[in-house]
């Protein structure tokens, strides 16, 4: 039999293949932006009012929102940009007197120690409450300053024991290719949180 | 006479186009790997609001997404008021979002379910009875971790 040798294929219209497909894909993408502030939703549960958990005035951080997005805080209205410290003010007020509380009483709390406002940052509640009209922007935007107050105190207090900031730490908690030891890390994490639990409940809205 | 005389005749080799093919092929090769189909069509207008305290979401395939707002371009007809958008379909009654947190969860392995979270894709101009009712109907199902989809960027404007 003779040889033959097989013919080239001609390649010369895979690029135009290869642009078309490039170009399908290039229109159709929309690179993941998947970002966003988490919450968790209180549990569903029946208590009867008068079991309510009791939470004195001075240990509540009232934030309510009304219809027109204006902010009223502890009895007094407010800018969105001064919330920030405001809540900061609140929750590391520790106000708490050490013969009280003994054991809770806040060492760390760099605040007024005002007797007027939180016992300890533990004790802190913020409640927020906003109309049915409330704009959802508007809503996020305080939720973010929370947050935002949050996040200060704790990085702070992180800096201050383990000389790395709280965010830093998440970060390090998250990464798969460090290979310290985690349980450790989580352990700190957990220290720094209890140091300022995030307790901000929300309120039915009213119309 | 002068020494930078071009040679006359000569010319221009052709540039070779054989790595084209495969500088494309990366192209195309790095965005089907970013690519993420949208697995719904957007039937709502969707701006999101804007904060700079935000996480990533991590695992995409335990997300579940819940649209709200205003009916967008081509979707005039079901009125001007903010509606929630599941999958493909507005939806009517809020408590098929209980059907449809149901649904993702039928789907979902077992041990995987606690860890299911709902990303709320809601427009910047909702209000917030309308997120209010959403979430009363996930706290009626129990689905607890949410997620409020923002832009990352200043809160405070």
């Amino acid at each position: 039999m003779a040889k033959r040798s097989a013919p080239e294929v001609n390649a010369g219209s895979m690029a135009d293949i290869a642009f078309l497909l490039l170009i399908f894909f290039l229109v159709t993408t929309t690179i993941a932006s998947d970002t966003g502030i988490n919450r968790k939703l209180p549990p569903k549960v029946d208590i009867p009012a008068d079991q309510f958990p009791k939470i004195k005035e001075k240990n509540l951080f009232m934030v309510i929102v009304n219809k027109d997005n204006k902010l009223l805080v502890e009895e007094q209205s407010m800018e969105l940009k001064d919330l920030r410290a405001a809540t900061i003010a609140f929750l590391d007020n520790g106000g708490g007197k050490k013969s009280e509380l003994g054991k809770k009483y806040c060492d760390y709390c760099r605040g007024k120690r005002d007797p007027e406002s939180s016992d300890n940052p533990e004790k802190a509640v913020i409640s927020v409450k906003n109309s049915r009209q409330t704009n959802y922007g508007t809503y996020i935007s305080i939720q973010n300053e929370l947050v935002a107050a949050y996040l200060f105190l704790r990085n702070r207090e992180a800096n201050r024991l383990f000389g790395e900031s709280f965010v830093s730490m998440l970060a390090r908690h998250k990464d798969v290719n460090d290979t310290e030891d985690k349980d450790a890390l989580k352990a700190k994490i957990d220290e720094i949180k209890d140091m300022y639990p995030e307790k901000i409940s929300e309120a039915e809205a009213d119309d | 006479m002068s020494k930078f005389k071009k040679g006359g005749g000569k010319e221009l080799p052709a540039i070779s186009t054989a790595s084209l093919p495969d500088i494309v092929f990366m192209l195309l090769f790095f965005f089907m790997v970013a690519t993420v189909m949208r697995d719904s069509t957007l039937m709502v207008e969707n701006t999101l609001p804007t904060a700079n305290q935000v996480e990533k979401l991590e695992n995409r395939s335990l997300v579940m997404y819940v649209y709200a707002g205003k009916p967008g371009q081509g979707y005039k007809k079901y009125g001007s008021e903010s509606r929630v958008q599941l999958n493909d379909k507005f939806v009517t009654n809020l408590k098929e979002v209980q059907t449809f947190v149901q649904q993702v969860r039928a789907n979902t392995p077992e041990d995987q379910i606690g860890k299911l979270m709902t990303a709320l894709k809601v427009d910047k101009n909702t209000n917030m009875g309308l997120v209010g009712d959403v979430k009363e109907q996930l706290r009626e199902v129990n689905q607890l971790k949410i997620n409020y989809s923002t832009k990352v960027g200043d809160a405070v404007r």
